[in-house]
């Protein structure tokens, strides 16, 4: 049996409240919160990026999982805000958990789904018996440009998944995957903030490749909505998620314990990860979960888990999820928030 | 920082390795060639625990012109659980709720940044978080 062996997250102590970023905009903080279902979303601290929020996520990974980091024989990162455009965020990952010299590292990079990306192939490779134990990791410190949708959801956080053949929380019963060339939302080399199209994001994209997972995974694993306990979809906002779990044929309480934008936003690679990890939080042994992620360009990934034993013994050891969303927060006014993302044109 | 010695250092930065004098028990960190305590140059590694408390602190009001956009900030003097003191960056928190005697936990950080386009550099730094 391969799966998960152990998992955690991080998320920035930094918060900032949709009508904050409302006020700052002239617009109106309800239509804001109604339209999106967002309430605030995690901000990084200055000192922050995608490598530190790996590392922290990892160290709660390794605490679950029990294991001698030096066996970990592989390290991959999925982000759309790694810190060197040259130089992998997994090199520094893995030399601060002690996992270097002996492993194989790459990041990765799909907008939203880099991070289940890293899982996929981090599961692949040990059921390939490459490897003892992989280690994959979905984090971003997104940003949105001033004024834009995305500036009231792109925020901070990321999970880390360990993968291995013994001591399994949640084994990997079936895995899925569903892309397509399709320009919902971009970045090019060098542009500073993304660009999307507007309500194109919605039905060719992110509906279409979510369902196409969706019920593509089902089919294959031969399971109905019905047969899991829970679900996650990928969080842009609050309303995307729970519309396609409705269309998919899920009920809202297979989805609320992931369902955790509203107080996070969208962490990007780290988004559907994280929910997995709060879904994990509150599972029991036997249950089934449904992971399908969405990155723009677009494609989405699609796991079925199967919780064991094991998850009662580990879930103690580490924060969770919903502990780190309601450690007493800092809230910043918006003119803190454009400092801390460096928003703000400095004399150099 | 040049290159050659941020790589040199990366042990204790990113992993806390300091060295257990063989003679005296003495852990020293950052780690050194001979023991100040009984003269012996023979160590083994360890690693210090990530948790620890307060001994002593100071706010940084005006700081070095690298760390000028992060005043007021807090430096602290911190006890770890095996006893051996630190001087870190006590992050995320507001100036005012540091003490003396409360505990931190260490977390991996982005220390500087050399200019816009050099190397990044990471250590450790302190949260007052109780969280795990
Ligand atoms: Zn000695």
């Amino acid at each position: 049996m391969v799966g998960i062996v152990g998992y955690g997250s991080y998320l920035p102590r930094y918060r900032i409240k949709a009508e904050e970023i409302a006020h700052q905009w002239g617009m109106d903080p309800e239509t804001i919160k109604r339209g999106l279902l967002l309430k605030e979303k995690t901000v990084p601290a200055p000192d922050e990026d995608t490598v530190t929020i790996a590392v922290e996520a990892s160290r709660n990974a390794l605490k679950r999982a029990g294991i001698d980091p030096g066996e970990i024989g592989a390290v991959y990162v999925g982000s759309e805000s790694h810190p060197y455009a040259v130089k992998p965020s997994g090199t520094i990952v893995a030399e601060a958990l002690g996992i270097t010299p002996e492993v194989h590292i790459a990041d990765y990079e799909f907008a939203c789904k880099a991070g289940t990306e890293a899982m996929w192939v981090g599961y692949s490779i040990v059921k390939a018996g490459e490897v003892k134990y992989a280690l994959s990791v979905g984090a971003d410190t997104s940003q949105g440009a001033p004024g834009d949708a995305l500036e009231y959801s792109a925020s901070a956080g990321g999970s880390a998944f360990i993968f291995g053949g013994e001591g399994v929380v949640a084994e990997v019963v079936e895995t899925y995957s569903y892309t397509t060339d399709t320009p919902d939302f971009w970045r090019r080399e060098g542009a500073f903030y993304p660009r999307h199209g507007g309500r194109f994001t919605g039905e060719p994209a992110y509906f279409k490749h979510i369902l196409g997972a969706g019920r593509g995974i089902m089919q294959k694993a031969g399971l109905k909505p019905a047969d899991f306990a829970y679900a996650v979809f990928h969080m842009p906002n609050g309303k995307f998620p729970l519309t396609v779990g409705k269309r998919l044929g899920f009920l809202r309480e297979q989805l609320d314990p992931g369902w955790i934008v509203p107080l996070m936003g969208n962490t990007y690679s780290g988004s559907s990860p994280t929910g997995l990890s709060a879904t994990f939080d509150v599972s029991k042994p036997g249950e089934l979960i449904l992971l399908v992620s969405f990155g723009s360009g677009a494609g989405s990934d699609a796991f079925v888990f199967r919780m064991t034993e094991r998850i009662n013994e580990v879930r103690e050891k580490a924060v969770k999820v919903k502990e780190l969303l309601e450690y007493s927060p800092i809230y910043l006014n918006y003119g803190l928030y454009a400092k801390f993302r460096g928003k703000i044109i400095m004399n150099s | 920082m040049p290159v050659p010695r941020y790589k040199r250092e990366i042990p204790q930065r990113y992993r806390l390795e300091a060295s257990k004098c063989k003679s005296c028990g003495k852990v020293l960190f950052p780690p050194r060639l001979v023991c100040p305590k009984c003269g012996s140059r023979e160590f083994e590694g360890v690693r210090l625990s990530d948790g620890g408390k307060i001994v002593t602190f100071t706010v940084i009001r005006v700081a070095p012109e690298q760390f000028a956009d992060q005043t007021p900030y807090v430096v602290a003097v911190v006890e770890l659980g095996d006893g051996v003191r630190i001087t870190a960056q006590v992050v995320d928190c507001r100036p005012e709720e540091v003490e003396i005697g409360k505990p931190v936990r260490l977390v991996f950080r982005k220390i500087q940044e050399e200019g816009k386009t050099g190397i990044l550099c990471y250590g450790y730094k302190c949260v007052l978080s109780s969280l795990g």
